[in-house]
């Protein structure tokens, strides 16, 4: 029961991680992408179509990667090239990607009533501590990609934090004027995190489809991507933060599952929507912008 | 109304070529999928105008794209980023099919009223939520808004599962509205109603308030720039509170219309996607609220023509989101381009400071 419970909230936190750490170095960057949910449904789904076609796991994480990187580029291009209103932007990436997936999905599958389903990603169990008893099996008898997850949070936060790529990456996001002047190169740094949050939330996509539904549906993201978003601004722009609001929310889906089975009072909806209003209410009390990067949002067309 | 008739052709222009791009695109990507691109323009076509129930029904599914357009038109010409419509036209839906059934007895006209006034009302409520944590709490309304948006349709979920449940409780849909409360059908089958009309009214409206009042005057110069705003003394606290507070009200009413025309009653899932959509239609009309309706119109159009390229070209209906998505980035990219020597573009102020999320300037509409 907790060891289900505690294996759910790792399998939710996983692909929210994965698409918040992109979007923290992004965001660090001075780019607010709201193109991030498309980014994941191109990544699970190009991740899926190739692990079908080819019956190859680390193919289908090259198409997933690929796909997700290549929307980035569209969005980097109009965003860091263009300066075009970021917002806009985002949005029109996440109404794209929805499109395409959808109809490339029923072109190449069909509407047939039965879901194409592949062969998932199999844990892997990392010896004798995946024995200890309820921690074991919960967290070290997972998928690549939760290894990988978690492994990120202190390598992103000490990259931020401690090396002089972060530094110039924050410089970007804070003053981007001041950097530019210092020849770092504004565009050239949102541009490659950009490139990393690509990889990111491609992963992100291709756990979904590929570690955890092992189908797709048309917009299987579900509004993960506006949760990655959601758990930045309460990780406080910080990778160790991104990764206890990960875990935070990833536990709040899992109990909307364990109390539905278990027919709870507290409607399933609350639980759904906890996320998002959790977000609304730490914005409201602790102010938007207190720990946001200064240019954040703020297009920076170099004159 | 400074604009010249060259610059608003070229504005035209640019809008019907990011559309004609698009077109072309998408032709290429049908050709590669293996389906004959002329064929699944053909059954758009078809599936829009070919008929007279078709045409009329473009203009019922046109109908809540006016008002989530004139929505985020009157957002984004304040530079203030609404991606909320969607959830403002949700609560909006909600409210009204809420009061609905408990207007039996109420005068025809007086009961319409209601509906519409409930969701405004509702609209305005979710709306002026997000206007409040901008102007008192300088929390983003992009971020606040897309929460709201999740938030908002949880809550119509729990309330058509829960309290507003009809008394069979088989499915989660809830109790039909009073008839006095129903809009009523003109020249059946077709299934016209006052819905358009009063989207019309109700863009001529926004036109005069955008472009021939005070506020309308301060809303667009605050949307131009922020910094001069402040300094001319423009109330920016209470003006964005004021539009945001609109903007959800305009999507709400288009809530409200549709639990009043076409379903009656409310269900799990009142929009498809209009708060987004809109986005598109806002954009090809240059935020421009006389503008909307030919653009909600012409995506009113995609939308029900799909149904039918659906089911002759088995191509997803969901080809009309590529065509939106792309509309969007073409017309941004055309803006961009066409700006390119000025220091700042159409789309992006140099202003930046403090946070805010591209505190750019609204489009060139804003000069019509």
């Amino acid at each position: 029961m907790l060891e289900a419970f505690l294996a759910s909230t790792i399998a939710m936190a996983t692909p929210i991680l994965l698409a918040a750490l992109g979007e923290l170095i992004v965001e660090r960057s001075g780019v607010l992408n709201i193109g991030i949910e498309g980014a994941m449904l191109v990544g699970a789904f190009c991740g899926l179509a190739a692990t079908y076609f080819s019956g190859s796991i680390a193919l289908g994480l090259l198409a997933a990667c690929a796909a997700a990187v290549a929307l980035n580029a569209l969005l980097a291009l109009l965003v860091v090239n263009f300066a075009v209103n970021q917002v806009v932007a985002g949005t029109a990436i996440d109404i794209l990607a929805l499109g395409l997936t959808g109809v490339f999905y029923r072109q190449w599958f069909g509407v047939t009533g039965s879901a194409i389903t592949i062969s998932p990603m199999r844990p892997i169990a990392l010896g004798p501590l995946a024995r200890i008893p309820v921690i074991g099996p919960v967290l070290f008898d997972q998928s690549a990609l939760v290894y990988l997850a978690f492994a990120l949070v202190p390598i992103v936060a000490l990259t931020i934090s401690r090396t002089r790529y972060g530094l110039e990456l924050r410089a970007a996001g804070e003053r981007p004027e001041a950097a530019d002047a210092l020849g770092l190169g504004v565009y050239r740094l949102r541009w490659q995190a950009l490139m990393i949050a690509g990889v990111l939330s491609g992963l992100a996509g291709a756990y979904l489809t590929m570690a955890y539904a092992n189908t797709f549906v048309e917009g299987i993201s579900a509004g993960r991507g506006y949760v990655a978003l959601s758990v930045v601004i309460v990780g406080r722009w910080n990778a160790w933060g991104v990764g206890a609001a990960s875990i935070m929310f990833g536990a709040a889906i899992a109990l909307q599952f364990g109390l539905q089975a278990f027919g709870s009072a507290i409607p399933y909806q609350f639980f759904l929507a906890l996320p998002y209003a959790l977000t609304l209410i730490v914005l409201a009390f602790m102010g938007g912008q207190a720990d946001a990067p200064s240019a954040l949002g703020a297009p920076y067309p170099r004159a | 109304m400074g604009a010249t008739l060259t610059a608003r052709l070229a504005a035209v222009t640019r809008s019907l070529g990011a559309l004609a791009i698009a077109a072309t695109t998408i032709a290429i990507v049908l050709l590669l999928l293996g389906a004959s691109p002329l064929a699944v323009f053909a059954d758009l076509w078809r599936g829009a105008f070919g008929n007279w129930l078709a045409a009329t029904d473009t203009l019922v599914k046109a109908t809540p794209l006016v008002f989530t357009g004139l929505a985020i038109a009157i957002a984004f010409q304040g530079a203030l980023w609404n991606i909320g419509a969607d959830g403002q036209l949700v609560i909006g839906a909600l409210v009204a099919g809420a009061i609905g059934p408990a207007l039996g007895g109420w005068p025809h006209p007086i009961a319409m009223l209601a509906m519409i006034a409930a969701g405004a009302a509702g609209g305005a409520a979710w709306g002026g939520l997000a206007g409040w944590l901008r102007a008192r709490r300088e929390v983003n309304e992009v971020i606040s808004t897309i929460m709201l948006n999740f938030v908002a349709v949880q809550i119509l979920s729990w309330a058509v599962h829960g309290p507003l449940m009809e008394p069979s409780r088989s499915f989660p849909k809830s109790v039909v509205i009073a008839p006095v409360a129903q809009f009523g059908f003109y020249l059946e089958p077709s299934r016209l109603n006052l819905g358009m009309g009063l989207g019309l009214v109700v863009a001529v409206g926004c036109h005069l308030g955008l472009f021939h009042s005070a506020a309308g005057f301060e809303l667009r110069a605050l949307g131009r720039n922020r910094r001069a705003s402040a300094f001319f003394g423009i109330p920016i606290a209470r003006l964005t509170m004021g539009t945001m507070m609109l903007s959800g009200a305009l999507a709400g009413v288009g809530g409200a219309v549709q639990v009043s025309a076409i379903t009656h009653r409310l269900y799990e899932t009142m929009s498809p996607g209009w708060g987004y959509e809109a986005i598109a239609v806002a954009l090809v009309a240059r935020l421009n609220p006389l503008a909307i309706v030919p653009a909600a119109i012409l995506f009113g159009a995609l939308d029900n023509g799909s149904q039918a390229m659906q089911r002759a070209d088995a191509v997803s209906p969901v080809l009309v989101n590529v065509i939106q998505g792309m509309v969007i980035i073409i017309l941004v990219a055309f803006d961009a381009l066409a700006a390119r020597g000025i220091r700042t573009t159409l789309w992006g102020g140099a202003e930046g400071a403090g946070g805010t999320v591209a505190t750019g300037a609204a489009a060139e509409a804003g000069d019509a």
